[in-house]
């Protein structure tokens, strides 16, 4: 028998041939965790084998899978309505994995989603996808339909009594639709506002049931936990964390792009081997390590493990673990102006320090940017940072992931600020607005 | 004749019917209904907008605040192509400003606008999800990555003679 894959993840994804086919899949290895999983496997146990394979949740948040789905009513799928809903609604700035695996293999997903729907016996799958991932969302319906046609997916899968089927959810574009109870919102119909907790979407979640909302990438990795085992699993990663990670980087470097790693390999190693190093002619300042909504590290904390908690020690977040390179000739405050009026516009506007707050952020550092700031701006947006940021006065965590490249900036580029401030104009142009 | 000011075709009625079935109440196929004119007319009218809100049972201003949530559904007319430019940070950091600037003046509209001609309308876009092939932007719904001034110019050629 053929050894597991070290990239499980995307030992099937080739570009070129497209996604695999059913049968093609299954020649790769696919569909044996779910003939295992309803074979032979209690629903508890799923849950137990995630849960010892140091799975945590591959959105952003981390939180582990399996304490997530142990939160679940463990009644049986036929007496009561739950959903399992996968989180394909990828825009965080700087992130580009859940494409990958969505365009790449679908089947992956249908499989991860069957297995985790099994684990917390849920009859109802949604996939929430973002509307603008048109070639994801073909692929998808083409991968159901075949799934379901060869008995993978609808009533009694492989004649065990477990039935489940997926729906796909076209979405229109938000990016608070990413957030687990905003995302809950959006499917009822409504405003995509994100909801009080409790309750937890886990005991209340869509119309009022028991819902698990986990991200595409945390889902992909079901199939190969359930059929390799949790420890096989959990030994793939370097340090605390289990499995592997989907790391990317953009911005000026020799090789843009994404690659599945072990989780917690050094930040150096996904750079200057993977991506390339800097391109010619530029030199590495800062970086959000996690997409937009991670602090920034300086240049120097380019030896952290990419795992939760040293990223967490160094000053940021994993997060996405999508990391987005700022250069030695683009301007800093434009880049947070650039983030800044992203989250702005991207306020769902529920509660008034996010709504108001993030516009007025917005406008101080077109201030800045364009020469006319003053020295009081400073105080208003540490203010901001201060009350807008973690642990946060306001609904969701959409202000503080907000804030976390501006708090950091005001630190790490004081010295720009200044400049800007004191010149009355951005002395960095190249990168800066025209 | 079909125009925005007519009553929703009979099919397309049936399929907001089926769409609202799938759900366990009719108002989750909200954008999915809307989307499905959108794809049809280019855009929600008000006309249809009040028609799609009946057969959800919903109010047309409930819905209604539900089209003008969402970044991709078109309240007002736009051309026969739309440019999505994305205007997120990786691309931004790779020149996305000076490419829309250039496209501007190309084709003589600012963000936001249509061309003279109908052909093109153009609109921001938060990120793609394209970032290793920044800038990158979406052409009706296909995507474009490491645009250039050339390649722009190309694509510009090629919509405006495409109906």
């Amino acid at each position: 028998m053929t050894p597991p894959s070290e990239r499980p993840l995307t030992a099937m994804i080739d570009p070129a041939a497209g996604p695999p086919d059913c049968t093609a899949y299954e020649h790769n290895g696919g569909w044996q965790a779910t003939r295992k999983a309803l074979s032979s496997l209690a629903p508890a146990e799923i849950i137990d084998m995630v849960t010892r394979s140091k799975l945590r949740g591959r959105g952003g948040a981390g939180f582990g899978t399996g304490q997530k789905w142990s939160f679940v009513p463990k009644e049986p799928a036929t007496d009561r309505r739950k959903y399992l809903i996968a989180n394909a609604d990828e825009m965080e700035p700087g992130t580009f994995k859940d494409r990958w695996l969505l365009e790449g293999n679908p089947l992956q997903l249908i499989e991860g989603m069957i297995l985790a729907a099994y684990g917390v016996q849920a009859r109802h799958g949604i996939v929430f996808l973002r509307g603008e991932y048109d070639l994801a969302r073909t692929r998808l319906h083409r991968a159901i339909g075949e799934a379901r046609q060869q008995g993978w997916l609808g009533e009694n899968i492989l004649g065990s009594g477990f039935s489940f089927d997926i729906h796909v959810h076209s979405s229109a574009g938000r990016y608070i639709c990413g957030e687990e109870t905003a995302l809950l919102t959006a499917l009822e119909g409504r405003r995509a506002t994100p909801r009080s907790k409790p309750p937890f979407p886990q005991t209340g979640g869509l119309w009022g049931a028991p819902s698990v909302v986990n991200n595409v990438e945390t889902l992909c990795n079901l199939p190969h936990i359930i059929a390799n085992g949790p420890e096989w699993f959990a030994g793939l990663g370097l340090g605390e964390d289990g499995g592997t990670k989907i790391y990317g980087v953009s911005g000026r470097v020799a090789k843009p792009g994404a690659w599945e790693l072990p989780i917690g390999t050094p930040l150096r190693q996904i750079i200057e081997e993977h991506a390339g190093g800097m391109r010619a002619g530029y030199r590495l300042r800062a970086l959000l390590p996690g997409g937009a909504s991670t602090a920034f590290l300086d240049a120097d904390a380019i030896d952290v493990a990419m795992d939760y908690g040293s990223v967490e020690k160094a000053g940021s977040r994993l997060g996405t673990g999508m990391a987005i390179i700022l250069d030695d000739r683009t301007c800093p405050i434009g880049m947070i102006r650039n983030l800044e009026h992203f989250f702005a516009q991207e306020s769902c506007g529920w509660c008034t320090p996010c709504r108001d707050g993030l516009p007025w952020v917005e406008r101080l550092l077109d201030a800045i940017e364009d020469g006319t700031g003053q020295e009081e701006d400073m105080d208003q947006l540490g203010r901001h940072a201060r009350m807008l940021g973690a642990p946060g006065r306001t609904f969701c965590a959409h202000a503080p992931g907000a804030m976390a490249p501006l708090a950091s900036g005001l630190k790490l580029f004081a010295a720009d600020f200044a400049a800007h401030i004191q010149q009355g104009r951005c002395p960095q142009r190249e990168g800066a607005r025209p | 004749m079909l125009t925005v000011e007519n009553p929703l075709p009979v099919p397309m009625r049936r399929e907001i019917l089926a769409l609202a079935a799938q759900e366990l109440h009719p108002r989750g196929a909200g954008v999915a209904a809307l989307r499905l004119v959108q794809a049809r007319f280019g855009w929600v009218s008000t006309t249809h907008l009040r028609e799609v809100a009946v057969l959800l049972g919903m109010s047309a201003d409930d819905l209604d605040g539900v089209a003008t949530y969402f970044n991709l559904l078109f309240r007002r007319p736009v051309g026969r192509h739309v440019i999505m430019l994305c205007d997120s940070v990786s691309c931004w950091i790779m020149g996305r400003e000076p490419l829309c600037a250039h496209l501007c003046r190309k084709l003589n509209i600012r963000p936001g606008e249509t061309t003279a001609d109908n052909a093109i309308t153009l609109l921001p876009t938060v990120c793609i999800g394209h970032c290793d092939h920044a800038p990158a932007m979406l052409v009706d719904n296909t995507l474009h990555g490491d645009v250039d001034t050339t390649t722009l110019d190309h694509l510009i050629d090629t919509l405006r003679d495409t109906p």
